[in-house]
């Protein structure tokens, strides 16, 4: 195949075939990454913009060294800086960019769809570098990478889903990418946070980490949004550690070739005991790197394409 | 009928002849010196690299092959109608002092040599690099030359040529006209 599209907004919206290719390009960025030249050419010419509508150090720092590795020229845009703080619109920031020959926006967003309302409005490529509760395809893909290289495969691998699934973008991507690939996906988390809705092919709910830990190939925990416990979705943070916190007596219960992952920024000793983060089975800095490369390879090929047509 | 059957420029003896040209030039050339290492072009490129460094082996001269593939360093990006999957890269990681020798099935513009030539000093800073092609087919639009060619034929601007080789290709090994 061929890939064709300028954006990325969704896994929901890649067939398996897509993100296969995603995987496959990711892992010949993953050895430029490894060269002692770091830098390809690719986007020579081509501006980028990182426009985070809603704080985050670590996506867009990742994103910004891999538009830098692309030869990229990228403009940092924060929402303290912006002028959706004087009360433009969206779109009318996002048409201003585009007036400045902007070929890539990488948008961060705590609205839901909001970068697919401005990939229809741009013909600039928009990558999704989260939005609201909806998707954040490129940790999606950074997880299956990581499981794949590690593991050697995704059909049938064993994932279990730790912690805030209802408001979890990484979740909701993790889910759609896994369930294509052909992975066994298990929720788990307080009934709150883990919603029956979610049940579907290829993904079970549990709300006892102890029942399931010790079949699982892969245990990824998400962070604990502590802005959902004023909402009483969660109970304390001690009780949710006893509960569904991988400390090291419930670590000494997983397969001892399991991975266990995280998206970043640990809570030590809430979701995961800093020990079990920084022990053997965790992967979580393979996470990082493996991230940078998927963001070289979406930027890569959706800057690939909206050039085209150009004179 | 006869316009859709492509022209055969050269048969499987023909290209053999050909590549031990390629073979012969590349061995008069290097002296020792510096190891070789042999870049095949994705993707019949990789494969005639692995038969010179047979045909350099034959005659003595040791060498390694593997493979540099151009795409991220194209100059046509987003011109083709979508992106195709980048190929596998396997050059060492370290080229310094090594004699690099870039290998393509055919030479066209020069772009693609031009692109290979940047991706090689990714690698580091090689002794000398070397360019070998099997089919000089002219039209150059870059200032890149073959140091060795396996055949040079005359080719309308307007046609393609085609390498096929046997373990690789469906149908007889040859160069074709299309």
């Amino acid at each position: 195949m061929k890939w064709t599209r300028k954006d990325l907004l969704s896994l929901a919206d890649l067939s398996a075939e897509e993100i296969n290719f995603v995987l496959e390009t990711t892992a010949e960025f993953k050895g430029v990454g490894q060269r002692r030249m770091k830098k390809v050419p690719s986007l020579r010419g081509k501006t980028m913009v990182n426009f985070f509508v809603e704080a985050s150090t670590r996506t867009r720092t990742s994103f910004e060294l891999a538009g830098v590795r692309l030869s990229a020229d990228v403009v940092n845009i924060a929402a303290t800086t912006s002028s959706l703080s004087k009360g433009e619109s969206l779109k009318d920031t996002a048409k201003n960019l585009e007036a400045l020959a902007a070929d890539l926006i990488v948008l961060r967003h705590s609205a839901s769809g909001a970068s697919q309302f401005l990939a229809e409005r741009l013909r600039a490529g928009v990558i999704n570098a989260g939005d609201g509760a909806h998707e954040h395809p490129t940790q999606g893909l950074l997880d299956v990478f990581t499981i794949k290289e590690r593991l050697g495969r995704v059909e049938g691998v064993r994932v279990g889903i730790v912690g805030d699934i209802r408001f979890s973008r990484v979740a909701r991507s993790n889910i759609h990418a896994l369930t294509k690939l052909g992975a066994e996906v298990t929720l788990i988390g307080p009934p709150t946070l883990v919603p029956r809705e979610f049940a579907r092919a290829g993904v079970r709910i549990s709300y006892s980490l102890d029942e399931v830990l010790g079949e699982l190939d892969v245990v990824n925990l998400l962070r604990i949004q502590h802005e959902r416990q004023k909402a009483g979705y969660f109970p304390g943070t001690g009780e949710y550690a006893s509960l569904f916190g991988l400390n090291a007596v419930r670590a000494a219960k997983l397969k001892p070739e399991a991975l266990v992952m995280h998206p970043g920024p640990i809570h030590r000793g809430v979701e995961l005991d800093g020990a079990v983060a920084d022990g053997p089975q965790s992967v979580i800095l393979d996470q990082v790197t493996n991230g940078l490369a998927v963001r070289m390879a979406v930027l890569y090929l959706c800057g690939s394409v909206c050039g085209e047509g150009e004179p | 009928m006869s316009e859709v059957m492509p022209q055969q420029l050269a048969d499987a003896g023909e290209m053999a002849s050909a590549m031990n040209v390629l073979a012969d030039g590349l061995a008069s050339e290097l002296d020792g010196s510096s190891p070789v290492f042999l870049a095949g072009i994705p993707t019949r490129g990789v494969m005639l690299a692995q038969r010179l460094a047979g045909l350099l082996a034959a005659q003595g001269i040791p060498s390694e092959s593997g493979a540099v593939d151009i795409s991220m360093y194209r100059d046509d990006l987003g011109m083709r109608g979508g992106v195709a999957p980048l190929q596998s890269t396997q050059l060492p990681m370290n080229l310094d002092q090594w004699t690099v020798v870039l290998v393509d099935d055919v030479q066209h513009t020069g772009r693609t040599a031009r692109a290979a030539i940047e991706a090689v000093l990714a690698f580091g800073r090689p002794r000398r690099i070397l360019l070998a092609v099997l089919v000089d087919r002219g039209g150059r639009e870059l200032p890149v030359r073959p140091d060795f060619t396996g055949m040079a034929p005359e080719v309308p601007a307007d046609k393609r040529v085609r390498v096929h080789l046997a373990d690789f290709d469906a149908g007889e090994e040859g160069v074709f006209l299309s």
